[in-house]
């Protein structure tokens, strides 16, 4: 059996509030030892507040070849943003 | 520079009749600046070379902490060993983001750990040569991460995702680097007349080597073509090394210090300094392995990691014996 530590994908939460934001990955043998070493690479100048480690066979991806069927619907929907509609300045804030 | 094309097999830019339909799409996408994300379609090739790239770049930054690695016990003050410390724990880190961008491409961490071993990959020529007083320390960050952060920045707009965003990170990074050389250098050259001796002396050994870490002239390598078609190289060796020249020489005159290179010398139509091309005799025979150092660099890897096995099988096994024993309990529950 390959004795090669499993990868983990890791995110970080920065100081500001924002979302996790995935950083990178790494080898370590379980999860614990997997935060453990994303605080030693990925937090070393104050990047973040909190780390979450998935091992990377966990994730789910969607498929390249599917990126028309996937993503081309939403282009041609332009009334989903708020500049679609004309509304005079008269009409206040909004 | 780290990435330097040691021993690419470029066999020249295929013309658009000569490529599949596949491959004229992928170079659209490359020629259009897209990025080439890892489950996307590419030609075996790119992704050969992109391994072989990668991996050197990878093993570079991994074996480059050896000869700092030699000074963090001596070196002169509490603060100096912490800064050292960092700066080696950086290079760590640049291995391990690199090493995971080369997986992306289908090779193994411990495959490229192997081929390393076996000396089937190489790494950057100038970490064969040894750090031999503490001013090298200072001549390390400043020329020869100074010449990794010249070769790194174009890279962040290199074709393939992975690699690229890792060079985003890499270069964030190197900028500290190359500054604590250089304020090591400041201090030595303004010392006493032994320190300045010392910095002169570093100087005199790092130069040429550091020329060499851009690859060999532009002229002598085919070896540009097809990678720079494909965005795995951005600029040419006498183009980046030209621009290294330009940025460090008046950093050696701001030193009081004196360049190894006695043409070393202003080219008002150039705009640029004209300078001596390192020993390629001496460049080739430290990649193929003659170097001054390449025998103890190789086997400190090859220990460390030799070594290192029990620790690595010892911590799996615990991982696979707790993880059993969580579904064992699990199981216990269900059944309560
Ligand atoms: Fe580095
Ligand atoms: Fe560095």
């Amino acid at each position: 059996m390959s004795s090669e530590w499993p990868l983990w994908e890791i995110f970080i939460r920065g100081q500001h509030g924002m979302s996790h934001r995935h950083v990178g990955s790494l080898h370590a043998p379980d999860a614990k030892m997997a935060i453990k070493n994303a605080r030693d690479v990925y937090t070393r100048r104050n990047e973040g507040v909190s780390i979450w480690a998935v091992e990377a066979l966990h994730i789910a991806a969607s498929v390249p070849s599917d990126k028309g069927p996937l993503f081309e619907p939403s282009r041609s929907k332009v009334y989903r943003h708020p500049t679609f509609f004309d509304i005079p300045d008269d009409a206040g804030s909004m | 520079m780290y990435a330097q094309v040691l021993d690419q097999n470029d066999s020249g830019v295929k013309s658009r009749e000569d490529m599949s339909e596949q491959e004229q799409i992928f170079q659209a996408r490359i020629d259009a600046g897209e990025k080439i994300e890892p489950k996307d379609w590419m030609p075996d090739a790119y992704r050969a070379m992109l391994i072989r790239q990668i991996g050197q770049h990878a093993h570079s930054e991994i074996v480059g902490q050896l000869p700092e690695g030699n000074w963090i016990t001596r070196a002169p003050t509490l603060e100096r060993k912490a800064i050292l410390l960092a700066k080696v724990q950086d290079e760590a880190g640049h291995g391990l983001y690199l090493y995971a961008a080369a997986e992306t491409l289908g090779v193994s961490r411990d495959q490229l750990t192997e081929m390393l071993h076996q000396g089937r990959m190489k790494y950057s020529s100038i970490f064969n040569y040894p750090t031999l007083t503490w001013a090298d320390i200072g001549a390390v960050g400043w020329l020869v991460d100074g010449a990794a952060i010249m070769n790194q920045v174009p890279l962040q707009r290199t074709s393939y995702g992975p690699y690229a965003r890792a060079m985003v990170r890499i270069c964030k990074e190197e900028s500290f680097h190359q500054r604590q050389g250089f304020a090591i250098m400041m201090k030595m050259a303004n010392g006493n007349d032994a320190q300045r001796r010392m910095a002169q002396d570093a100087l005199d050994r790092m130069w040429f080597p550091s020329l060499m870490m851009f690859g060999p002239p532009d002229k002598d390598s085919t070896h540009s073509t097809r990678s720079m078609a494909w965005r795995i190289k951005i600029n040419g060796n006498d183009e980046l090394r030209q621009k290294f020249v330009d940025q460090t020489a008046p950093q050696i005159e701001f030193l009081s210090l004196t360049c190894p290179d006695n043409n070393l010398k202003w080219n008002e139509e150039k705009q640029g300094y004209d300078y001596t091309d390192p020993d390629w005799k001496e460049f080739f025979a430290v990649l193929k392995g003659n170097g001054p150092c390449n025998k103890e660099r190789l086997g400190a890897r090859v220990k460390a990691w030799e070594d290192g096995a029990w620790v690595r099988d010892g911590l799996m096994a615990h991982a696979r014996k707790n993880a059993a024993r969580t579904v064992a309990k699990g199981e216990n529950e269900n059944v309560q």
